[in-house]
């Protein structure tokens, strides 16, 4: 059948199974939001407020699943516009593809209105991009770019369409979507290499990234755990790999990572690296990171094995499948003295959570994790309040953690929050500060218009807590522009926009809050004051390591 | 920090270069020379690249150069097993008193001048690098006005190929 390249675009997109995009028309896409208007009982579309809350809702609608998130806008600021959200998924391996509209390929290189070359801009954070100046490689075009997205380590792909290319036709047919490209597949030798490393080892310990999750391989992790008798930790992308609730699991490791974990992965003689690329987050020093270890690095990326830390044994392949192999070659090990130490460890830090009269960051995730159900996704911003998130929260269930990692992308969450609730229909809470509210609380907007019923919980110190904490630790408590003295009244705005406002001073009155929001089944703003000298603690300094652990700052003015 | 020679073989298509040679600045790693163009296979351009740095950077460079979806094949390119190649044009002032010298320079080296007049000689020459590097220093004294050289290409001796399907 003869189509043109924008109802191609939208072929290609139902069948690659994609039921929900998210984007912003503009004059370079005006044909493409047509053919969506064709096709609108077989396809939706969630209109943000800005194209880089639709970017940053394509990625929560991925990482909720799994599945490519896909993102609509137009040439030039539209497409500029989603830089931040395509570099927030491709520095945390998120399956994404881009549509980006371009002016017409006879005005392309000559500064033509809104005409940015958007291949250039993304081509340090897109694992590929394309610009179709051929309307005969258009369908083939896009369904490579939903292959890459999601093969291997999955990352976002930009397909940038001129107009004259949506407007021209060609013959379409659907094809079958191809399965992803072949994995490279673990070395039996490695592998082998592998159980010897573990045999030997008296305290190993596992370290699981994001990977684990994108590999679907959280039972796995479990099992291979109980079947080296090891503690596991992980970096902030590994959260929700494995349940909290499992004995083993003793949280995030690194810069703010839970003290049982940090200390167990620095005196382990073993340190099991899966999915997960040591960043310098995770690391701190690395010298100190590994003095006291081997190192086993499993990675579906062959780049990431000795980048950042260098191993023993660097093993290529998809986590899950190699977990799989690896547990049918071993037998059950046995560490009665490390699993000694590893409970004193989490006695220690059990003893470090203070209670204090007024509610503290610590209270109000209790709060909240005592109301939502396991199938909550919690999506996150970026600074104090995520780590507390990263922390605290008890998750149950892989892919309810949706939060922005290796770029720490302020004004991440709630356009994340949108797109991981339309992807699940599953409740949504989004834990945010007021300075990363700040950034993106347009999309308060898109909720309303689209009948999402987010819980927001933001946390109000009224400073920019991250980089205050940082000021007030090596900074001589210099608050440079750190304090906001914004006027801002959060309720108030959240009713401007036709969402419920709450405030909360008492966990009473935040528990209150959260079963009003719940039962309204509208989004809501829930403003929870907390104090400015509330830290994220423990602390290793930038650069720094276990031998440096900060536990308590005082803070107040210089 | 060696010295080592990448022959990269790519998808011929506009905008892959760029993809090529962004990877480096990316990582931070610097490009001595780079040449380019298309193979047998008008499918295909062969990117010959030489750098110096130390085994992380050549690691580094092979897994994360594998990655990108156009590049095809990538190899490093073994001293002992490879002919490389670099051309020189070097423009040579030309006076009564230095013309002998130089055109006895020209001839030692098995280079070839290609244009000649009254005030300048520009000589062509290939070679090794260091072939072409001790004929600039030769014929510095003379005068050298400007010059201009490709770059390493390399092949693998033997009948061995980068492509070999």
């Amino acid at each position: 059948m003869k189509l043109t390249g924008s109802q191609i675009i939208i072929e290609v997109l139902i069948e690659q199974g994609c039921e929900c995009i998210f984007g912003y028309p503009g004059g370079q896409v005006i044909n493409i939001y047509d053919a969506l208007y064709q096709s609108r009982d077989r396809i939706k579309h969630i209109l943000t407020a800005h194209e880089q809350g639709a970017a940053h809702a394509a990625d929560g609608y991925a990482r909720a699943t799994g599945k490519t998130g896909v993102v609509l806008a137009t040439s030039g600021p539209g497409a500029t516009n989603l830089v931040t959200g395509i570099a927030t998924a491709y520095l945390d391996s998120v399956p994404m593809v881009a549509v980006t509209g371009n002016v017409p390929c006879s005005l392309l290189g000559r500064d033509s209105f809104q005409e940015v070359d958007i291949c250039g801009v993304t081509l340090p954070i897109t694992k590929h991009n394309y610009i179709v100046k051929d309307i005969n490689e258009l369908a083939d075009t896009l369904r490579e770019a939903f292959r890459i997205a999601k093969s291997g380590r999955p990352g976002p792909v930009l397909v940038d369409v001129p107009k004259d290319v949506q407007i021209a036709t060609t013959e379409f047919e659907n094809k079958p979507v191809e399965p992803a490209f072949e994995n490279v597949k673990a070395d039996d030798d490695d592998l082998a290499k592998a159980v010897e490393m573990i045999n030997k080892a008296q305290k190993p310990y596992i370290y699981c990234g994001g990977g684990v999750i994108s590999s679907g391989a959280g039972k796995e992790i479990e099992k291979f755990a109980d079947v080296i008798d090891s503690p596991i930790g992980c970096s902030m992308m590994g959260i929700s790999a494995v349940p909290f609730s499992n004995p083993r699991f003793l949280g995030m490791q690194g810069m703010h990572g839970h003290y049982a974990s940090s200390m167990a992965q620095s005196e382990a003689d073993l340190l099991i690296a899966i999915g997960a690329r040591f960043s310098d987050r995770a690391t701190g020093n690395k010298d100190v990171y590994v003095r006291n270890c081997d190192i086993i690095h499993i990675d579906i990326d062959a780049a990431e094995i000795d980048k950042n830390v260098t191993s023993q044994l660097g093993i290529s392949g998809d986590v899950k499948e190699t977990l799989e192999k690896l547990i049918s070659m071993l037998s059950q090990q046995n560490h009665p003295e490390w699993s000694a130490e590893i409970e004193k460890l989490k006695e220690k830090e059990a003893q470090t959570i203070k209670k204090s009269s007024v509610m503290t960051p610590y209270d109000i995730i209790e709060t909240v994790n005592a109301k939502m159900s396991d199938d909550t996704v919690i999506a996150t911003d970026v600074g104090q309040h995520q780590m507390w998130v990263a922390q605290h929260y008890r998750f149950e269930k892989p892919r309810k953690f949706v939060s922005s990692g290796g770029l720490g992308t302020m004004g991440f969450g709630l356009g994340a929050a949108i797109g991981a609730y339309e992807a699940t229909k599953n409740p949504v809470v989004l834990f945010t500060g007021d300075g990363s509210f700040g950034m993106n609380l347009n999309e308060l907007a898109t909720a309303v218009s689209n009948n999402i019923p987010v819980i927001i919980i933001l946390m109000n110190n009224g400073v920019l807590g991250m980089v205050r904490q940082w000021q007030t630790l090596f900074f001589d408590k210099h608050y440079s522009n750190t304090t906001l003295e914004r006027k801002t009244d959060f309720p108030m705005l959240a009713e401007a926009f036709g969402a419920l406002g709450f405030s909360a001073q008492t966990t009473e009155e935040l528990a209150d809050a959260l079963d009003k929001a719940i039962a309204a089944k509208r989004p809501a703003v829930i403003n929870c004051t907390v104090n400015e000298n509330e830290f994220v603690l423990p602390m290793l300094p930038p650069g720094g390591s276990i031998d440096n652990i900060i536990t308590e700052i005082n803070g107040g003015e210089a | 920090m060696k010295k080592f020679v990448f022959a990269i073989l790519v998808a011929n298509k506009s905008g892959v270069l760029t993809r090529v040679s962004s990877l480096f600045t990316r990582r931070g790693f610097n490009i001595d020379t780079l040449t380019v163009g298309e193979t047998e296979s008008p499918e295909f351009s062969r990117i010959t690249i030489s750098m110096m740095g130390d085994e992380y950077i050549k690691a580094q460079l092979m897994k994360q150069l594998s990655k990108l979806h156009d590049v095809k094949h990538i190899e490093i390119m073994h001293r002992d097993e490879t002919v490389t190649r670099e051309l020189l044009l070097i423009k040579v002032k030309n006076s009564s008193e230095t013309r002998q010298d130089v055109l006895s320079a020209v001839d030692v080296f098995r280079s070839k001048i290609v244009d000649y007049s009254p005030d300048a000689l520009c000589i062509e020459i290939t070679g090794e690098t260091s072939k072409i590097n001790a004929f600039i220093e030769l014929v510095k004294p003379f005068g050298i006005m400007e010059m201009c050289r490709t770059g390493i290409v390399a092949l693998e001796r033997g009948c061995n190929c980068l492509r070999n399907d």
